[in-house]
């Protein structure tokens, strides 16, 4: 219904700006009137608001419509007063299906019947109501606004003004983003922190939620809360897992960029560059195809060569192709914050013959020193909150460990595997994820926010 | 004195040395990250490449078994068809490849051979060819997952029987029709039409592939102007206040907040307090959407910006309105680094996972989807569900999913490179 119901709005907001453009070079040649402005400014300020009321209308009413026929289709059942909520919105779901041809109810009672009955009768009248509802509307505006077309009005103003509105509203979704972000984070976090105190949670050492899911919500213990939501294997696994990253990438990371920067010929560089930036252009999914099903086994294989036990989901397999995936990040970054290192530093430090590598360690790294550890630090970040790679080839079972032949799990791999599939939103399990990603958006801004000062604060200036 | 000259030879020496291993470090990392994506992709695309075609098995079907004169069936309807029972028919069918085989465990690992749908395809035949069935006809049949394995040299043979999930007879079998000419392969277009499935040699990625599409129509249709809205404001009306400072942090931040982050605001936000459907590209799409704005914005502002003052200016001195110069004169310009920054944010949420794990669209689901609103997977959602499963025949049909998924990424990153060769102006 609704996508019909566009298309007519649409339709009927081109018709009206040749209608609203046609009335406007009538008035002029006809009137001899000196209209303010550009006749097809007038076919806009109808076209508008042919549309823009009747879309807000329709919006509104598409979401408060499912909240009114339910209202009314269980009137009935509600005045029995028997019913608890969440039982009354599975009987619409029941007699929603029942309605759809469905077989639900052993015996379809007299309310039943009655209130499928209702519901066919208030769909097929809301969808005829809401059609008259938008197009009337939309058409008496477009009336309103057409015989509005006079020699006082500055439509272009008016057509103007509606677009700065609706630009700045455009940007505020950014804003409207984060607010969301932080509320529902925060929101399920502060339910769960008043079960569980936030100390246990930051400090505690074991992390075994599904001992809470398994039993009812009714005799949930506090002290089995207590002891269930211990993050610090997380916030350990994490480390581990992005501290193997980092060995692997920093070091490729950086050599690559003093290659790409101050060894590479233009040729060398002009493909090479390219090829290193698909890396972090795959998908983290594919990575973590990798890593679980070629590089995990190739490292459990080797570990066991060198008479190591290594677990099939050890942290290190992880840790390694994240830290390839990290690569492009440092080494693009690192790339050009050299090369923005003015060209007198190199050719002083040549002058007093000193060899392409000292002039490298010695002069070109400390200068451009604040802008690689920015590029490790949103590396970090990067690690810290992939999510995919550590899912599908880290492990799933909260253990505090620091071996990296090890499983270890990561705050990400948690929130996937409490959230994948169907949750009850009141069990305190559910709302730990909540907590995690809290834990995981504050760390990963924090990182951002110290990169950018540190960018910012000790770049020297050579202008 | 010559001491000294030694010395001096032998420090100069020292340091030209380590230059040259500093030298050999830089290449070796380099060659590193250039071997890394070779592997890569080599190893995706030396086990997914197999995944495109498929084994079929020649059955002689006698459908003068089914029915005295087979031209009744020009008569029939789709539905009389569906009617038929056809099951024991098509078992028999298949007992006619060995007619001497007696004992019933046998038979069963025979019809184990094909595919479980072997009277699905058959009846498929049958209503498709109904006007011109003779009194018996080949039909091409799926061949099971095993024997599909076995028959790309993917599956060893060598193991002991009881590790195989193939057996001794079915290889007897196989190798037997293969004598007889009766294997084959076939370019797998089910592969790409079906949805998923339980069992590999029926699973297909159309369904995820139109659930992807869905999904970034829905971005398209949300990120593309909010974006470019909000950069046009940003860039060139936004007066220097609190307010607009405010915005621009929000907008840097978001780009670096981890994506499993918006599948919390998906969950928490657009299904918990807006209700929309669970496991939907519309719910998705909207998730993503938030998600590739930043980029959006960013590389919006960036080609705004790139814009020389003059033409701005001209356009105000000859009498446009500040939202003139702008929608007539900067925009058009600004136009092909916009839309190279929104085919890089498309592309970024065409590999997304995260998030949709979150919102639900990891359901299993058969049908391909036919609206934004039907519940279905994507592309990269497919690589993490199919990896999962422990049946070989998924592996490959990962890495073939991995090797479309990343098919799709180079068109549209070339798209963006072509876009901007062409249209880009240097000023």
């Amino acid at each position: 219904m609704g996508f019909i119901l566009i298309s007519l709005i649409i339709l009927i907001g081109i018709a009206s700006y040749f209608l609203g453009n046609l009335r406007a070079k009538n008035l002029r040649t006809s009137n001899q009137k000196n209209l303010k402005s550009l006749s097809h400014y007038y076919g806009y300020y109808v076209a508008l608001w042919a549309v823009v009321p009747a879309l807000l209308i329709l919006l509104m009413i598409t979401s408060f419509k499912s909240f009114f026929i339910e209202q009314y289709v269980l009137s009935d059942f509600i005045a029995l007063g028997s019913y608890t909520e969440t039982e009354l919105s599975l009987l619409f779901t029941q007699i929603e299906n029942t309605a759809l041809g469905i077989k639900l109810f052993d015996e379809n009672t007299i309310l039943i019947d009655g209130a499928v009955n209702k519901l066919n009768y208030i769909n097929k009248t809301s969808e005829n109501l809401t059609y008259v509802t938008v197009l009337g509307l939309s058409g008496l505006l477009v009336l309103y606004s057409l015989f509005n077309i006079n020699n006082k009005l500055n439509s272009r103003k008016i057509v103007e003004k509606f677009l700065l509105v609706l630009y700045f509203t455009c940007s505020l979704v950014a804003i409207m983003t984060t607010v969301g972000i932080i509320f529902s984070l925060l929101y399920e976090t502060l339910r769960f922190f008043s079960q569980v105190p936030i100390t246990d949670f930051l400090f505690g050492l074991n992390w075994s939620p599904q001992r809470v899911f398994v039993r009812e919500a009714g005799d949930l213990d506090t002290r089995d809360l207590a002891n269930a939501f211990g993050a610090v294997p997380l916030f350990a696994g994490t480390f581990l897992i992005a501290l193997i990253a980092m060995c692997v990438s920093v070091p490729v990371g950086l050599l690559t960029a003093i290659y790409m920067s101050e060894y590479a010929s233009p040729k060398v560089r002009d493909w090479a560059k390219p090829i290193i930036e698909i890396l972090a252009g795959i998908p983290t999914v594919v990575y973590g195809f990798f890593a679980a099903l070629t590089v995990a086994p190739l490292v459990r294989d080797i570990g066991q060569g060198a008479g190591l036990t290594v677990s099939s989901e050890s942290a290190l397999a992880a840790g390694f192709v994240m830290g390839i995936m990290i690569i492009p990040f440092i080494s693009s970054l690192s790339d050009d914050v050299i090369k923005s290192v003015p060209q007198s530093l190199r050719e002083g430090s040549y002058a007093m013959g000193a060899t392409k590598r000292e002039t490298i360690v010695k002069v070109l790294l400390p200068a451009a020193l604040p802008g690689i550890v920015g590029s490790f630090l949103l590396a970090v970040s990067r690690a810290i909150g992939e999510t995919m790679i550590v899912v599908m080839a880290a492990g799933l079972n909260a253990k505090l460990t620091a071996n990296p032949l090890d499983a270890a799990t990561t705050i990400t791999t948690q929130i996937v595997v409490i959230l994948i599939g169907d949750q009850e939103f009141d069990s305190p399990k559910t709302q730990s994820a909540f907590a995690l990603g809290l834990t995981l958006f504050v760390v990963t801004l924090a990182l951002n926010f110290i990169a950018l000062q540190v960018v910012k604060k000790y770049t020297e200036r050579y202008d | 004195m010559t001491d000294r000259i030694e010395q001096r030879i032998n420090s100069l020496n020292k340091r030209l040395n380590s230059e040259k291993r500093f030298r050999i470090y830089c290449i070796g990392a380099m060659s590193f990250a250039l071997a890394w994506v070779l592997i890569l992709f080599l190893n995706i695309f030396s086990s997914g490449y197999s995944a495109f075609y498929r084994t079929v098995i020649q059955v002689d079907v006698p459908f003068l078994n089914l029915i005295e004169d087979t031209t009744q069936f020009s008569e029939m309807s789709s539905e009389d068809i569906n009617n038929l029972s056809m099951y024991s028919f098509s078992k028999k069918a298949i007992y006619g490849l060995f007619p001497d085989i007696e004992e019933k465990k046998d038979k069963k690992m025979l019809i184990r051979l094909f595919s479980i749908e072997f009277e699905q395809e058959i009846r498929e035949f049958l209503k498709s060819n109904k006007s011109n069935i003779n009194e018996t006809e080949t039909i091409y049949l799926t061949a099971s997952d095993d024997v599909d394995q076995v028959n790309k040299g993917n599956y060893p043979r060598d193991l002991d029987e009881d590790k195989r999930r193939i057996k001794d007879i079915q290889l007897l079998f196989f190798d037997e029709l293969v004598d007889r000419g009766l294997v084959s392969y076939e370019f797998n277009l089910p592969f790409l039409m079906r949805g998923d499935s339980r069992e590999p040699e029926l699973a297909g990625v159309g369904g995820s592939i139109v659930g992807s599409l869905f999904t970034i129509l829905v971005v398209l249709i949300l990120s593309f102007p909010i974006g470019i809205f909000a950069a046009i404001y940003l860039e060139e009306f936004a007066p220097k206040n609190r307010v607009t400072d405010f915005i621009e942090i929000n907008i840097n931040n978001l780009a670096a907040v981890p994506s499993i982050v918006f599948g919390l605001l998906g969950l928490g936000i657009i299904l918990n307090t807006f209700g929309l459907p669970r496991s939907t590209p519309l719910v998705g799409g909207i998730v993503l959407s938030l998600m590739t704005l930043p980029t959006i914005i960013i590389a919006t502002r960036a080609s705004l910006r790139a814009v020389p003052p003059s033409i701005r200016e001209g356009a105000l001195a000859v009498g446009a309105t500040k939202m003139q110069a702008v929608m007539h004169h900067v925009v058009p310009v600004a136009m092909p680094g916009a839309l190279t920054g929104t085919i890089i944010g498309l592309a970024q949420a065409l590999g997304e996972t995260a998030p949709l794990l979150l919102i639900g669209m990891v359901a299993f689901v058969v049908d391909v989807p036919q609206t934004p609103l039907d519940a279905s997977a994507s592309l990269p959602v497919q690589v993490y569900l199919w990896s999962e499963s422990a049946e070989r025949g998924y592996v490959e049909k990962t890495s073939a999913t991995i090797m479309m998924l990343l098919g799709f990424l180079i068109l549209m990153n070339l798209a963006a490179v072509l876009i901007r060769r062409k249209f880009e102006t240097k000023w």
